[in-house]
Order: structure tokens, then C-alpha cells, then sequence
């Protein structure tokens, strides 16, 4: 059965299987098209494999642009489909990096401690306990209250991490990150390759996991909470809990995603939970379109091609244009880059039909 | 006749103001009720109070023999207390089809399930489809909630309460700001509404609560001012000079 854009397009003649039987237009199936896997989301998949033998010389860069991506995504989750604002995501990115590094000191290199994948997992465990543990911070009031209380926690971790010395080697940052080979097989190279493989994957993965959460009766809940809490109420929805739960989910993915930073360049810095780490996460997020899942991944590999790109030119600039473009992503366009993606592409295929569902 | 809800000495202040004074009521379980009362009356504080938007600064709210004043409105929802809103409370980016599944996995307490695709429990989707169209919108159930005429929003406003299951629904001023041509609509799905929910009508159209209600309460400044039946009421001297008398002159 083809999505609804290819119906459309199709000769109204030619079709020989009679119109959708009746089960396919039930209220069920439209809602189970949502989520239906579209040919630009293969293509994105495929494009950041492919990108492996189109850069060979960028493969940590590449790696760095995945881990970023899924970091977006952690906010994605709480900001564009539960409507909480956050500036703290640094911060359980950081305690993942540390988890993740300490961890594969304990286990200098060898299996069972240093193993990557355990590694991930712990530092998903632990951010994700303290997500649960301030979640009940951003409960209570407005936008602003958030934003603050948030940055807050960010700054004390990022402080945390330089006085306690001992275990987390202060500003000087974790040293000699050693993970034993990936699933027993591969070990981290200077080039990037296992890093590359690894980081795609887990992404990938966690990605996938999100896609199944976002198209759930759960994630459903989740628009109603950001579309009029008061109205979820209402109807008898835990509010509350919901914003808990989802705000631990996303603080455990952003731990992996700094597990997987700490992992694949065997070094966790208190430069991790800094400011600008969860200032350039929002940043990406909304660049790249918040509430579409692939806007913290398409964001993250804008940001950084423009760094990249500028960079060269500009060295000391390219914050400048970073800026301009964003601002005029925000003022002008809804939904950052997928929002204008959605824009050139009404313009050339334009629709009649009202449907909100469907589409992303 | 059973109680389903009830209120007890419930009062609220503003400050100063006294915007619920001492309100002792109770509704008879598939009671056809409306309130009533002119402007700043306190209706809807009144509602307020009922579903648990605003607390109670005394008195007790009583539903289905529990005390549940200082319950939040999730749970007061939860124990069978559904409302619409005055102001449209809806999810402008859904569509009417989600807005209902929302509340009816909420009851089903389906909507923790996070792996299974939306839509997958299809008998939860066929219950909110089939709402949709006794509701008459059921052509419109694919589209943007924010697109749609006033008028619609208003029924899936019910829509959304009725998929709670209720036994006591608070509609608040149903046909507020619905143009003439599409009121009634709104009052046939009214007038259909199942007998074993008891309902209450806030409402400021005199004909409107009249064609429905079988018994009125009159609020004035917070007040309870008399309770009856729609004749008794609609004859009560004093009723017509406070209030009815003030409604002639505010449409002259």
C-alpha cells in the first residue's frame, strides 16, 4: 500500500486491485500509517552510511556529528514532543561521559568493566537516575523557571566534576579512556573506523527506539501534555508522572550519548556538562527543527558543516553566521530545517487536502 | 433519587471577594441541571471548584459518597467527573480522532503501552471513531483540530469529556460564541446526551436552559438564590426581577 503522496500522484485509470478495502480505510490503519517508514528517512540512514566511503578523512567528525545528533534527540523528546523546555541536557551528557570513562578506567581495557556497550549502559543508567531525581524540579513553574532551574543543575554538575578531583581528575579531565574491543571484535582506532561504526549504530538503535515511543499511545499522551496540559488533566491523565518519566528517558539517552563521546575519543572533560554544550544542543535542536524526530540529527550535521565549512574561512567569525542563520531560521521559518524543507516542498507539490495526519 | 455530587458549605475567596458563598447543593443522579445566575455570578468558579481547577477555601465537594475536595482533577476525572470548558481546552496540532483516543487510553489505562504502534488497538480507536460520528464529526476526524469551525470545536469539547465514560459531565456554557446557525448542533447532542450521566448546564442563554434543563439553581454574587424546577423557576417573581429582569435589559 503506498503513502498517500504516491496515491495522489498515480494515474486514476490504471489501477487494476479495486479501491482500499474497507479495513485499510478504518480510523486504525490511518493512524498506523503515521508510523509508516518513509523513502527520505531510508535515504537519511542510508546518506550518513554512505558517508563512511564519501569522507574517509572525516570519520571522527562524523562520529562527533551522530553523538550530537542523539544528544538533540534527548532534548527532542522533552522539548518538542512533552513541550519542556530545557538548558541542563550538558549535564547528563557529562555524567554519561564520566560513567562511561570511569567505568572503562576501573576496568583498564579489559572485558567485563571496559566492555563499551556495558559502558553505555551504565551511563545511560546513571544519567538517567539523576534525570529522574531533578525531574521533579521541572514540574513546577513556568518556561522561564524551567530554563534556570535547569541551567542550574547543569552548572553544579560541571562544578561537581572539577572539585571532586580524585575520581574525576578536575579540569585536567579523565585520562586514558581505554574500552575493550566493541562486541569482543573491534577496538577504537586512531582513524575512527570502530568509532564511526559504533556511534552510527548506537545512534541508529536509540533512534529507532524513540520512533517507536513517538508513534505509541505513550508518545500520543506526550503531544496532548504539550498541546494544553490543562486539558490532559482533565481527562484524568497523570500529568505529572508522564513529565517524569519522559524527562528520565531523555536524560538517560543524553548519558549514552556522552558515554559514546567519552568512549570513542578516550576522553571525558568537565568541558562535557559546560554551558555551551547544552546551549549548542538546543541550538541544534531548533536549527534542525524541534518535534520531528530528525531534527536534532539533521540539525547536528548542519551545525557542524557550517563550523567545518566556516571555520576555514573564517576562524574567528563563524559563530557570526551560526547566529545570522539562525535567527533568521527562527523568524522566519517554523520547524527550522525540516519546517523549511516542508515549505519548498508544499510550494512544489501543493495539497488540497486538510489532513493533519500523514505527514510529518 | 441517589446523589451522584454534592457540595457542602463550599466556599471561595478572591482576596476580598467572596466568589462561592456557602454553597450547599446536590445533584440526583441523571439529574438535567442547569446553573444559572447574571454575569460574575461565579458560575464558573463554581465549576472550578467541582472539578478541581481552583481549591476550596471551605466547604466539602462530595462525589459519589466520597470526600473529594481535596483531590486534584486528574483524580476527581478518574472517579467519573468529566467538563468542557468555557474557553475551548483543546489540542489545536491533533486531530479530533487522537484527541479522543487520548482520553479514552487514558481511561483504558492504555496510554503507558509505548512499543505497540498508535493505532494498533484498534477496538480503542473504533470506540473513539464511533464517538466521533454520533457527535457528527466523524468526516472530520483526520483534520487539524486548529483548523476547524468554532462551532465543531465546541462538540468535540463534549467529544472528549463524553470518552471518560462520565457519570457527572460539567458542560460550561456549551454554546458560548457559536454563531446562531450552528447552535443547534450543539443543543441536539445536548438533548441526546445517555441518561445515566448527570449533567450540569452553565449556561447564560435562557433558551438553551429552558429547552434542556428539568431543574435550575440561581446563582447571584456567589450565592445560591433558589433552586426548583424549570416552572417554578421560570415563574419565581424574584427570580425574574434579579435575573431575568436583568437579561431584558441587557438585550434592549
Amino acid at each position: 500500500m503506498s503513502v498517500a503522496d504516491k496515491d495522489a500522484a498515480a494515474p486514476a485509470v490504471a489501477s487494476t486491485s479495486p479501491p482500499t478495502p474497507a479495513a485499510e480505510q478504518s480510523p486504525s490503519w490511518r493512524l498506523l500509517l503515521d508510523a509508516k517508514w518513509r523513502w527520505y528517512e531510508f535515504a537519511f540512514w542510508l546518506c550518513a552510511a554512505a558517508s563512511f566511503w564519501v569522507f574517509p578523512k572525516k570519520l571522527m567528525l562524523l562520529s562527533e556529528i551522530f553523538i550530537l545528533g542523539l544528544l538533540a534527540l534527548s532534548i527532542d523528546l522533552v522539548l518538542g514532543f512533552a513541550g519542556l523546555v530545557t538548558l541542563g541536557q550538558g549535564a547528563f551528557f557529562g555524567i554519561g561521559a564520566y560513567a562511561a570513562g570511569l567505568m572503562a578506567q576501573a576496568g583498564m581495557g579489559a572485558f567485563p568493566l571496559s566492555d563499551p556497550l556495558l559502558g553505555l549502559l551504565v551511563a545511560g543508567l546513571v544519567a538517567g537516575l539523576v534525570g529522574f531525581a531533578t525531574s521533579f524540579l521541572v514540574l513546577r513553574g513556568s518556561d522561564l523557571t524551567r530554563l534556570m532551574v535547569t541551567l542550574g543543575v547543569a552548572l553544579i554538575v560541571e562544578e561537581l566534576i572539577v572539585k571532586f578531583k580524585d575520581i574525576t581528575g578536575g579540569s585536567d579531565g579523565l585520562q586514558g579512556v581505554l574500552s575493550s574491543p566493541v562486541l569482543g571484535l573491534r577496538s577504537f582506532d586512531l582513524y575512527g573506523y570502530t568509532a564511526f561504526w559504533y556511534s552510527l549504530s548506537v545512534t541508529f538503535v536509540i533512534f529507532l527506539l524513540c520512533r517507536r515511543l513517538i508513534h505509541s499511545n505513550y508518545g500520543l499522551s506526550r503531544l496532548a501534555i504539550k498541546g494544553n496540559p490543562l486539558r490532559a488533566r482533565a481527562i484524568g491523565m497523570p500529568v505529572n508522572a508522564r513529565l517524569v518519566s519522559i524527562y528520565t528517558i531523555s536524560a538517560a539517552i543524553a548519558g549514552i550519548s556522552g558515554g559514546l563521546l567519552t568512549q570513542t575519543t578516550q576522553f571525558a572533560s568537565p568541558d562535557m556538562a559546560a554551558f555551551h554544550r547544552s546551549a549548542d544542543a538546543l541550538l541544534i535542536l531548533i536549527f534542525g527543527g524541534a518535534g520531528y524526530l530528525y531534527g536534532g540529527l539533521l540539525g547536528a550535521v548542519a551545525f557542524r558543516v557550517m563550523q567545518d565549512f566556516l571555520g576555514n574561512i573564517t576562524p574567528q567569525y563563524w559563530l557570526f553566521y551560526v547566529g545570522l542563520v539562525l535567527v533568521l531560521l527562527v523568524l522566519f521559518v517554523r520547524g527550522g530545517i525540516i519546517g523549511l524543507m516542508m515549505v519548498v516542498r508544499d510550494k512544489i507539490f501543493p495539497r488540497d487536502d486538510k489532513d493533519a495526519g500523514g505527514r510529518p | 433519587m441517589s446523589v451522584v455530587l454534592e457540595t457542602k458549605n463550599l466556599i471561595k475567596r478572591f482576596g476580598g471577594i467572596t466568589a462561592t458563598d456557602n454553597v450547599t447543593f446536590s445533584l440526583p443522579s441523571g439529574a438535567r441541571h442547569a446553573l444559572i445566575g447574571p454575569n460574575g455570578a461565579g458560575k464558573t468558579t463554581f465549576v472550578n471548584l467541582l472539578s478541581g481547577v481552583l481549591p476550596a477555601t471551605s466547604g466539602k465537594v462530595i462525589l459519589n459518597g466520597e470526600d473529594v475536595t481535596e483531590w486534584s482533577v486528574r483524580d476527581r476525572s478518574r472517579a467519573g467527573l468529566a467538563r468542557t470548558f468555557q474557553i475551548n481546552q483543546l489540542y489545536p496540532e491533533l486531530t479530533p480522532l487522537k484527541s479522543v483516543l487520548i482520553a479514552i487510553n487514558e481511561r483504558e489505562n492504555a496510554a503507558t503501552s509505548w512499543f505497540p504502534r498508535l493505532g494498533s488497538r484498534s477496538d480503542l480507536v473504533d470506540e473513539a471513531a464511533a464517538l466521533l460520528k454520533r457527535l457528527n464529526l466523524g468526516d472530520r476526524m483526520h483534520e487539524r483540530v486548529g483548523s476547524m469551525p468554532y462551532g465543531l470545536q465546541r462538540l468535540l469539547e463534549i467529544a472528549i469529556a463524553l470518552a471518560s465514560k462520565p457519570k457527572v459531565l460539567l458542560l460550561d456554557e456549551p454554546a458560548a460564541g457559536v454563531p446562531e446557525g450552528e447552535r443547534d448542533q450543539i443543543l441536539d447532542v445536548v438533548a441526546a446526551l445517555p441518561d445515566h450521566v448527570s449533567l450540569i448546564l452553565i449556561e447564560h442563554d435562557m433558551d438553551l436552559v429552558f429547552r434542556f434543563a428539568k431543574t435550575l439553581s440561581v446563582l447571584v454574587n456567589g450565592a445560591l438564590f433558589v433552586e426548583g424546577t424549570r416552572d417554578e423557576i421560570a415563574n419565581d417573581p424574584l427570580v425574574r426581577q434579579v435575573y431575568l429582569g436583568e437579561e431584558v435589559i441587557a438585550h434592549g
